[in-house]
């Protein structure tokens, strides 16, 4: 009896011992087989065409802290959504969540019928505390993906995973490994805090605000002139030049495959193998920048859409947004797959190494950057041009930007005249510019290659008409300061009625933002394609426009319904910049 | 169609405790407890706002003064809320009760200002302007200077306001802000009295001029 006993407890401790080797030392809870600590890559390509989900509540440990996450089948992130392209697929997803209204799962990029895309309100009634919902949809495409929750803020506290779909033809490109890596923010404080947080102070998690000191440093280095005049301009908006991200690490850790930087993700390769890494954004609010240094990143896919190849040794990769690149590591040695949050206060941080514990140096953050006032399309506030920029100035702006033969249509995008509500919108950029070809703000300039959107040329047939029959225009708006956030002006539920789209038409789409801040626009149930100049244009599910900035899109809604519109940045949509778009 | 559920609940109400300045002043030696404290609740575009300033003095352990006001807020511009209300004052004696109507918002180059037009019940108008504005020491050591000045229309001779500017106020207070929520601060304050409202002062007996030093918290939850 005690014998057996014994020999039980031996064995239990080694399995302990062999859990923890294989987890990492902080991990202790499970992680999806797909995000070992020290993962192998996707192994067995099998498909499936059936999964059960559940959402629940779920303990997971983050450096050693302990926290609760709504998680799907207890781990964050979830499961592996493995599909075929041409396949049927059933996912049944039920509810645990006994304390919430509702809950949701959205294929994030996935073409579905209407019904099946999971935006409570919009789709459906959501799914109920301990009901299921049957999804059931054909699968249309391949490539990298995501699904998250769409309700309230399950999507920060850990509702979301990869979603990889198996091309029916094979794969445009060759590899020999194949690794998702999921990039998130998490936070040990409830998304409801955070949110009324940066409600009742925008500033609440930036500890990187301009100080005298900058000042100081600012007039010693270009005189008293400028600093004090850009200042003023500033001032004058009530906006702040390093306002970059409205959660920061203050609060979030942030994580890559469910691991901090500390638990270290590592993927394994052999020297000379090509590995695919399919990154994935699914942050709340974080956008990052990714490198991996000593090694050349081959983009091959944007959004899940394959693209003509381009070498590259950073990207900005937005809130929602997918990037596939493809590495070659030739040297036995690791290397540091970084991902640096864009207001620089902080990063995810993996390995790449052919031996489980090697490990790389860590880059150190970059200085935060600060915006400039061209940055944002107001650089006429420097030159003398000091008119009320909220109000007045929208009517007798010059346009000179928008005649950038880059920026299609005969008109360009429709002026943005506000309505009377006025609280909603704190500034109209009269000019707005093209910026497709710039990488992004504090990136560009460390002399290595940062992808554009310039860059992306798509290799996908394009089987819509090229033809334009209609255009129209949306306004991305804000009033930061009170953290309001809108489209034309007004929050979701000001706007009486859906944007209209017309069933197979061929709509191009304006895209103006007269924001100071990057917001990843998502459309759902529908491509949006790029107008970058490019003689095939790439396909987009989500696209981080930049401040001042206008561009276009090429649109073909191809189902009837009504599909959700919104900024990515979890809090932005939950402030009112959502809007439902009608296809009839 | 939206299945009885709300895509985006994007009116959310949000209520908050201020207290911008609770804190010791030394008064030239007539020290006491100053508290200016505000309450609302509601949304981006309506809140119930309740304020409340007073001066209790450890000596005399009495009041000073002690004043509570209720305003209806309502957003009118980008970063303007107008403000209707009453005030009452429970000291000094007699005491009074006012309409209100203010306006409260984010100035250019990031001055908070609140400005409030009273009319007591007795028909006597007058008006108070605060405004504030925070220097970035470091990323939690925040001074901030502070102005402030009271007007009347009319005499009021119990309480000893004079026609035109009464008094003004300047200070400056240094913050650490161990959480964004809560700041123990010290600093100074000079107020001075002006115009009639000095002279009647001075027919008193009493000083116009005060300089205080002060300590407290500044905090909100
Ligand atoms: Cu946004």
């Amino acid at each position: 009896m005690n014998g057996s006993k014994e020999i039980t407890r031996r064995n239990f401790m080694k399995t302990t011992g062999a859990g923890l080797f294989l987890t990492g030392l902080y991990c202790t809870l499970p992680m999806p087989a797909w995000a070992l600590t020290t993962s192998p890559g996707i192994e067995q390509r099998t498909p499936k065409s059936r999964y059960d989900f559940t959402i629940g509540y779920s303990p997971v440990q983050i450096d050693g802290r302990e926290g609760t996450a709504t998680a799907i089948n207890g781990t964050v992130p979830g499961p592996l959504l493995h599909l075929r392209e041409g396949g049927d697929v059933t996912l049944n997803v039920t509810s645990r969540l006994m304390d919430t209204e509702h809950a949701s799962i959205h294929w994030h990029g996935i073409l579905v019928p209407f019904r099946m895309d999971g935006v409570p309100g919009v789709n459906f009634n959501g799914i109920q505390p301990g009901e299921t919902y049957e999804y059931r949809y054909r699968v249309k495409q391949a490539g990298t993906y995501w699904y998250h929750s769409h309700s309230r803020f399950q999507e920060q506290t850990g509702a979301y995973g990869p979603l990889i779909i198996e091309p029916k033809n094979g794969e445009p490109f060759d590899y020999d490994r194949d690794y998702p890596v999921v990039l998130s923010d998490w936070s040990f404080e409830d998304p409801e805090t955070i949110f009324r947080h940066i409600n009742l102070m925008g500033h609440y998690y930036n500890f990187q605000r301009r100080t005298i000191w900058d000042f100081f440093e600012d007039v010693g280095e270009r005189g008293f002139a400028d600093p004090i005049s850009e200042r003023m301009a500033w001032g004058k908006m009530r906006m702040s030049p390093v306002d970059l991200a409205d959660v920061t690490a203050y609060t979030y850790t942030y994580l890559m495959n469910g691991h901090s930087p500390d638990m270290n993700w590592t993927a394994i390769f052999n020297p000379g193998e090509t590995v695919r890494l399919r990154f994935i954004n699914a942050s709340a609010t974080t956008n990052y920048d990714v490198r991996i240094p000593g090694l050349d990143m081959e983009v091959v896919m944007a959004d899940g859409k394959a693209v003509r190849p381009v070498s590259v040794h950073e990207f900005r990769i937005g809130v929602a947004e997918t990037y596939d690149v493809l590495v070659r590591p030739m040297k036995d040695q690791a290397f540091t797959i970084f991902a640096e949050s864009l207001d620089r206060s902080g990063y995810g941080r993996g390995t790449l190494a052919p031996e489980p514990g090697m490990k790389a140096p860590v880059p150190a953050l970059r200085p935060r950057p600060v915006r400039r006032l061209e940055d944002i399309g107001m650089g006429g506030m420097l030159h003398g041009n000091m008119k009320d920029m909220s109000h007045s100035q929208m009517d007798h702006g010059s346009k000179a930007s928008l005649d950038d033969p880059r920026i299609p249509g005969p008109n360009g995008p429709t002026p943005f005249k506000p309505e009377k509500s006025r609280s909603n919108v704190e500034m109209v950029i009269t000019n707005p510019t093209y910026r497709l070809d710039e990488p992004g703000i504090g990136l560009g300039k460390d002399g290595w290659r940062v992808l554009t959107y310039d860059d992306l040329v798509s290799i996908e047939p394009q089987p819509y008409s090229a033809t334009v029959d209609r255009e129209m225009t949306i306004n991305i708006t804000a009033n930061m300061e009170r953290y309001m956030f809108s489209f034309d002006g007004k929050k979701f539920t000001q706007h009486p009625c859906p944007y209209l789209f017309r069933h197979n038409e061929r709509l191009r789409l304006f895209l103006v933002n007269h924001t100071m801040m990057e917001h990843p626009i998502h459309l759902h149930g529908m491509w949006m394609q790029l107008e970058n100049g490019a003689d095939k244009l790439p396909f987009k599910h989500t696209i981080l426009t930049k401040p001042g900035e206008v561009l276009s899109v090429l649109i073909t809604p191809i189902e009837k319904g009504d599909w959700a519109f919104h900024c990515h940045l979890l809090y932005h949509m939950e402030a009112g910049m959502f809007q439902v778009v009608r296809v009839a | 169609m939206n299945f009885g559920v709300q895509p985006i609940p994007d009116n959310e109400i949000f209520a908050v405790f201020r207290g911008d300045r609770l804190e010791y002043q030394s008064n030239d030696g007539e020290g006491g407890l100053f508290w200016d404290v505000q309450a609302w609740g509601g949304t981006d575009y309506s809140k119930l706002w309740f304020k409340s300033e007073g001066f209790w003095l450890f000596d005399k352990e009495t009041f000073e003064e002690a004043g509570v006001e209720l305003f209806y807020s309502r957003n009118i511009a980008t970063f303007w809320d107008l403000q209707a209300g009453v005030r009452h004052d429970f000291e000094p004696h007699p005491t009074r009760t006012f309409a209100a109507l203010g306006i409260e918002g984010l100035a250019r180059y990031w001055f908070e200002v609140d400005v409030t037009a009273y009319i007591s019940q007795d028909g006597d108008l007058s008006a108070n302007l605060e405004a504030e504005y925070d220097l970035l020491l470091s990323q939690r050591l925040i001074l901030q200077p502070r102005f402030e000045i009271d007007v009347a229309v009319q005499e009021v001779e119990e309480l000893s306001i004079g026609q035109g500017i009464n008094d003004i106020e300047l200070g400056a207070r240094l913050r650490y802000e161990i959480r964004r929520e809560f700041a123990p601060y010290i600093g100074v304050s000079w107020s001075r009295k002006l115009g009639e409202t000095a002279d009647l002062a001075e027919a008193d007996g009493e000083s116009i001029e005060t300089t205080s030093l002060v300590a407290g918290i500044k905090f909100w939850f």
